[in-house]
């Protein structure tokens, strides 16, 4: 530390600076989920497999996400669109 | 079953082979029989940190392709008995890294009894670092108080979360440790490096260790002689402990506080 460090009293902390940006790019990174799960894609064949024993399953009626809202919670959404009732088997 | 613990981190230079050496000599210190493995293919570089260049004789890759037995390669440290290198071939190419070899060498070392496998990560995220990782049961992200230390830190935890053995088998993920490398307090309290608090709120992972920066990590890679025999030294004492966190001992953390200096000092700089 130099003596005109001593006596600036409000120093400009990049650290800071350095922590906002890393929280961003690491929450956007946690978000978009590397982390998926390999087994969601088969879980999505399953559950085809067993809608279509009752109606016309296409594989746009199943929509699964996953989210980590928290270190230890994860919530599997799982969205599935039925057809029109005249269109069912 | 041996604990497979992968020292990884993404960015290159952040202390991974520098901090694989002194772990597993303080393992082996504390009487834990430990196997060290350099993944750094083509740049085998662990050998010299533990000062056992000049008795390397086969290599992981002969091991691999069936030229020497892992007995032959296994190199004996010669500070503990409880101590083995495994070096990186330095010529070959590291597509001799395949998952089967690789979790062969893994199995028999497993048989001979040994209680720890260190796994030597080279950098980036290429194959010789997903093979790695790719079987440990835990991982070391080695990090230094940086921007893009930090941010590859967290593109590893993603790696080990989707990408590794335990991830594809749907087993208990890979169990991470942070491990802050290089760290100067007296910058933190500047303003100018972020601080143990700010790396463990970004990433959220417990917390292995801080080693701080220090002139005793250079004079120990001069002699060959891993840092933790440096008894008296910082950095040496901070891996002892943490080793000693990775075997369940609770150890405050030392060294992350600025030394308070003389106010002659801190006008006159020093
Ligand atoms: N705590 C420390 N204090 C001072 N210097 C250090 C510290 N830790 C590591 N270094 C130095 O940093 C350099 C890189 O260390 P090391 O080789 O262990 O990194 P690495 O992550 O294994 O690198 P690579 O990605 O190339 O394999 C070396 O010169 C080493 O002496
Ligand atoms: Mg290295």
């Amino acid at each position: 530390m130099s003596l005109l460090d001593f006596f600036r009293t409000t120093k400009p902390s990049t650290a800071s600076a350095a922590k906002e940006r890393l929280q961003i790019i690491v929450a956007e990174r946690r978000q978009q989920g590397e982390a998926l799960p390999a087994y969601l894609p088969q879980l999505k064949k399953d559950i085809l497999e067993v809608l279509a024993k009752y109606v016309n399953a296409d594989p746009n009626m199943v929509k699964i996400s996953l989210e980590h809202s928290d270190d230890n919670l994860s919530v599997l959404e799982l969205n599935v669109t039925l057809p029109d009732d005249d269109e069912s088997a | 079953m041996a604990r497979i613990i992968v020292v990884t981190s993404g960015k290159g230079g952040v202390g991974k082979t520098t901090s694989s050496a002194a772990i597993a000599s303080g393992l082996a210190l504390a009487g834990h029989k430990t196997a060290v493995i350099d993944f750094d293919i083509g740049l085998r570089n662990l050998d010299l940190i533990l000062g056992c260049e000049r008795r390397v004789v086969y290599d992981f890759v002969n091991v691999l392709n069936g030229e020497a037995s892992l007995q032959q390669a296994l190199i004996k440290d010669k500070r503990s008995e409880n101590l083995f290198i495994l070096p990186a071939s330095q010529t070959r190419d590291k597509d001799a890294l395949t998952m089967e070899g690789v979790q062969q060498v893994l199995s028999e070392l497993d048989q001979l009894g040994f209680e720890f496998v260190i796994c030597d990560s080279p950098a980036g995220i290429e194959h010789g670092a997903m093979m790695a990782l790719y079987f440990a049961d835990e991982a070391i992200i080695t990090t230094n108080p940086e921007v893009s230390s930090v941010r590859d830190s967290d593109r590893i935890l993603g790696i080990l979360d989707a990408k590794s053995k335990r991830a594809e088998k749907g087993l208990e993920p890979v169990k991470q440790h942070l491990l802050i490398t290089r760290y100067n307090p007296s910058r933190v309290d500047a303003g100018e490096m972020l601080s143990v608090d700010d790396i463990l709120e970004i990433l959220n992972i417990p917390l292995l260790g801080v080693i701080p920066e220090s002139q005793s990590v250079l004079n120990a890679s001069n002699k060959g002689v891993p840092v933790v025999f440096e008894e008296q030294a910082d950095a040496g004492q901070a891996y002892q402990d943490a080793v000693a966190r990775l075997v369940g001992e609770d150890k405050p953390m030392r060294y992350v506080k600025a030394e308070k200096k003389s106010l002659l000092k801190r006008i006159f700089g020093g």
